[in-house]
């Protein structure tokens, strides 16, 4: 593999596990507001 | 763990005010936007702007990515989850224990991702993905007690046990990032001493604005990143203690039924 191969799959690879690990914050997140009311949720 | 809050939210359709609960503010969604522009920025900087290095060639662009998450997870999550560790041991506050938690967690992605594109930038540069250099041993052992601390929050029920005992490993793992960044002096390796030294720099123009702005952009999604882990881990949470105030008020109910 060239060096332009080894450059594309350490951004590839970086972008899908961050844009994973956000997805799954965000929902998680959403998921609780759900749950909790809303004047415990400080930041609201 | 179902708590009778989320079974009582399964049955029933959701309402607006669910659909539009988030861990977002003005502040997040506002940073949010700029994180975006910015790593579109970046990414524009280090993969074309950017000119190939004289020996490396094009895996330099590898640097912009490798050494900002690096210091992201090594400085920032495992330096807030020391902070947030030893802030627990003296105060015995939640909120201490949950900053612990949710830079943990983040120093724990950010350090997998940065053995990951390290190995990724030594194979063109060194020819090996791999070698049990000071610096790569010392980052593997921090991965390790990171997933050490994770297991430990997962393997009590009770809550101040948990946090006692999780915040002497995060103590732990940061103790560790000191020889990390000193272990390219003390002891001879693969890794080159520090290539930027302030009154020095060894890289010149694109190059090191590259650098620094690359540095800026993953230090901002960091603190993106962590406000949202942050309200995760307060709202898990609130949705314990109301579980509990739930059974107790079942469990008394039932005491007095059978009066």
């Amino acid at each position: 593999m060239s060096a332009v191969g080894y450059v594309a799959v350490g951004y590839g690879v970086t972008g899908v596990v961050l844009a994973a690990y956000t997805w799954r914050i965000l929902a998680r997140g959403r998921r609780l507001s759900s749950l909790v009311p809303k004047e415990r949720r400080r930041w609201m | 763990m179902t708590t009778s809050a989320q079974v009582e939210t399964a049955g029933r359709p959701r309402s607006t005010e669910d659909r539009l609960a988030t861990t977002g503010s003005r502040f997040t969604r506002v940073l949010g936007v700029v994180v975006l522009l910015m790593l579109a920025m970046q990414l524009a900087l280090a993969l074309v702007i950017s000119p190939p290095e004289v020996i490396q060639g094009e895996a330099v662009r590898l640097f912009y990515l490798h050494v900002p998450l690096a210091i992201a997870g090594g400085y920032l999550g495992v330096g807030l989850l020391a902070v947030g560790s030893i802030g627990y041991l003296w105060k015995r506050t939640i909120f201490w224990d949950l900053l612990a938690a949710s830079a943990g967690e983040l120093a724990l992605v950010l350090t997998a991702l940065t053995l990951l594109t390290g190995s990724l930038w030594g194979r063109p540069v060194w020819g090996t993905y791999w070698e049990w250099d000071p610096r790569l041993t010392l980052t593997a052992v921090l991965f390790v007690l990171l997933i050490g601390y994770r297991a430990m929050r997962t393997a009590s029920t009770d809550p101040h046990l948990r946090a006692r005992r999780s915040a002497v490993i995060g103590l732990l793992a940061a103790a560790d990032v000191p020889l990390i960044r000193m272990s390219v002096d003390w002891w001879r390796g693969l890794h080159q001493t520090a290539t930027l030294n302030p009154l020095n720099p060894s890289l010149d123009g694109m190059m090191l604005f590259t650098f620094f702005f690359s540095m800026v952009t993953f230090a901002m999604l960091f603190v993106w990143l962590l406000v949202h882990r942050f309200r995760v881990a307060w709202l898990e949470e609130q949705v314990a203690d109301r579980a509990l105030d739930e059974a107790i008020a079942q469990r008394r109910a039932e005491g007095q039924e059978t009066q």
